[in-house]
């Protein structure tokens, strides 16, 4: 191939960053259609929110919060900042099914035969859980406020659920790689709740960590998920910030910048 | 917006393959082939399962890379010029690779976008296409309602949208049932009558002696045979006598008494119910001979007697020593039935 074929050729496979957002753009809207084909798909993100609220505050929310020196109220305001953590990551795990199941359909090899980059698919996907997780994070404010959460500072607030969704984005690259290297969507699921289970159980988003034993205290102090609620419970209702909100966006930036190469790679790769 | 990019290939190949390999573990699902497709032609790959066709058109399509071998689409390295030649092709898959939660409408505007085209056209392509695929009154269900003819002309559609220089369809019609596979076809030789160059993997014998004009037989990885359909068939050098009783009520003892000439030439004596006529493979005109004798011999009343070229299925068998291992629905096979003696 002669020099100048070769600079031709550079030339035209550099797909623009316009044709990358209306590519993005392209597969966003058929996700969402997805939603409105099948509105079922948002039962998990219009009830987790609802069932497991009631379930924390009314079954924990007493003697939790008896510990805690406020009674179930206190008990609210200490767990709702939490839940929005959780949230975020219990529905994070959707990509990775999605991922799978398009794998499987065979629109996904029509996907990667078209002249589009390997990374809309992927971000497409990602915006659209956001889009699902903002609206779980709404029903659970709502719910929240019912049960006597009080909010008291809105920028706190929006502050609280936009550090979850930049998190929660990061964690969507792990989903996504899972998604394209593991056979089904149960799989992924399955695969899904090992991790999510320990990383949300220990943690301080149920609890205060200061009445587990040492060794799982290092594990707590350690796990994002505690630094995303400890940092969200400042925002919302006071207390320490800056550190916990540090640590949150390192893990958020560590996690994309590992995971991220690897699902393009994965998914680029996939045979 | 990216221009699309001339043909710059020489020769008139739209595609070009040269010692392809891909190994999957132990299995060889290539070992080393060779294919040219002319421009403006069909070329059929013809095999059985797992003769590596599918995992040909995937290297070709860039979904997967090859171990080894180097292939050209349009003009385009497969390797290294992947978002190019992504641009000129156009995928129809073995299993229809269409979005089942999205109308048929949908899916076809979607792809557009994602050619960027700007919505105008993505509307009106999409418009035009369900239009001539005939499925502008089920544009707007999802297309899991859809039926499998349906749902496999919505694929071919969507291949369509970038009105692709290279077509490739993967086993196009497996999985059909015989009319709808017809249907299929009709799509097919009309869309090749537009220019477009098609490389058809295929199993069934009749559906590459209907759409293909050139045909490459490959098994386990390799190719054993290729050339024009009809040059094919003279290689292999044997016919096909056709004998037709007058009195139905013949049929079955005409077969039997010219299975026990024991002729084998490229296949055994079979009876076509359909046609009510027994068909004899033979090699020479001695057991033509042979033939007409023993239809005398028993005085049974014959109509007619013709010779054919061979079916693509007794081509099969005979460059590979192995029958074609085509699934139950093949279309030739199922008129067939071996004689019982």
């Amino acid at each position: 191939m002669s020099a100048a074929t070769a600079t031709a050729v550079n030339t035209d496979a550099r797909i623009p960053l316009r044709s990358h957002l209306r590519h993005t753009g392209a597969l966003v809207r058929r996700n969402l259609l997805w939603i409105r084909q099948d509105p079922e798909s948002m039962f998990d993100a219009l009830l987790m929110p609802i069932v497991f609220t009631l379930l924390f505050v009314y079954v924990f929310g007493g003697s939790i919060g008896q510990a805690l020196g406020g009674g179930q109220d206190g008990y609210v305001q200490y767990v709702i900042p939490g839940m929005i953590a959780m949230m975020s990551m219990t529905l994070s795990q959707g990509v990775g099914t999605g991922f799978s199941q398009d794998f499987n359909s065979g629109v996904m090899d029509r996907f990667r035969s078209l002249p589009i980059g390997r990374g809309s698919v992927l971000f497409a996907k990602i915006s659209v859980e956001i889009v699902r997780m903002l609206f779980a994070t709404t029903v659970l404010m709502i719910v929240a406020v019912l049960v006597g959460f009080d909010i008291n500072h809105w920028g706190g607030l929006f502050a609280a659920v936009g550090l979850a969704t930049v998190f929660a984005s990061s964690i969507m690259w792990v989903f996504l790689t899972l998604g394209v290297i593991l056979k089904n969507a149960q799989s992924v699921q399955a695969m899904g709740f090992l991790v999510l289970f320990p990383l949300q159980f220990g943690s301080s988003i149920f609890a205060p960590t200061k009445s587990m034993p040492g060794w799982l205290q290092d594990f707590t102090d350690y796990n994002p998920l505690s630094t995303l609620a400890d940092a969200a419970r400042g925002l919302m209702v006071g207390g320490p910030v800056a550190h916990d909100l540090w640590v949150t966006l390192g893990w958020s930036v560590a996690i994309t910048a590992v995971m991220a190469p690897v699902a393009i790679h994965k998914f680029r790769t996939k045979s | 917006m990216t221009r699309i990019d001339k043909n710059s290939s020489g020769g008139g190949n739209a595609v070009t393959v040269r010692g392809m390999v891909k190994h999957y573990g132990e299995t060889k699902a290539l070992d080393g082939v060779d294919l040219d497709v002319r421009e403006g032609t069909v070329m059929g790959v013809l095999g059985p399962n797992g003769a590596g066709k599918t995992t040909l058109v995937r290297i070709l399509s860039t979904l997967l890379a090859p171990d080894s071998g180097q292939a050209t689409v349009a003009g385009y390295d497969v390797l290294r010029q992947p978002r190019q030649l992504r641009r000129v092709i156009g995928l129809t898959g073995q299993y229809a690779s269409v979005d089942e939660k999205l109308p048929g409408w949908e899916n076809l505007y979607m792809i557009g976008r994602l050619l960027d085209l700007p919505r105008k056209d993505a509307r009106t392509r999409a418009d035009e296409l369900l239009e001539r695929f005939s499925l502008t009154d089920a544009a707007k269900r999802p297309a899991s309602t859809y039926s499998g003819g349906m749902r496999r002309r919505l694929d071919l559609a969507a291949s369509m949208i970038g009105r692709p220089e290279v077509l490739f369809l993967d086993e196009p019609t497996t999985g059909l049932d015989p009319r709808t596979r017809k249907e299929v076809w009709t799509e097919v030789k009309a869309m090749v009558g537009e220019g477009v160059t098609v490389l058809l993997t295929t199993q069934y014998m009749e559906e590459a002696e209907q759409l293909a004009s050139e045909l490459t037989v490959v098994d386990r990885g390799k190719v054993i045979a290729g050339g024009a359909i009809d040059e094919l068939k003279a290689k292999v050098g044997g016919r096909t006598l056709r004998v037709r009783p007058a009195d139905p009520l013949h049929l079955r003892p005409l077969a039997a008494a010219l299975d026990d000439l024991g002729i084998t030439g490229l296949a055994t004596t079979a009876v076509d119910a359909e046609s009510g006529s027994v068909l004899v493979p033979i090699l020479s005109d001695e057991q033509l001979t042979a033939v007409v004798g023993a239809v005398t011999a028993h005085s049974i009343t014959i109509s007619s007697i013709t010779t054919e070229l061979p079916s693509l299925d007794e081509v099969f068998l005979s460059l590979t020593g192995h029958r074609a291992s085509a699934p139950q629905d093949s279309v030739p096979s199922e008129t067939l039935e071996e004689v019982a003696v």
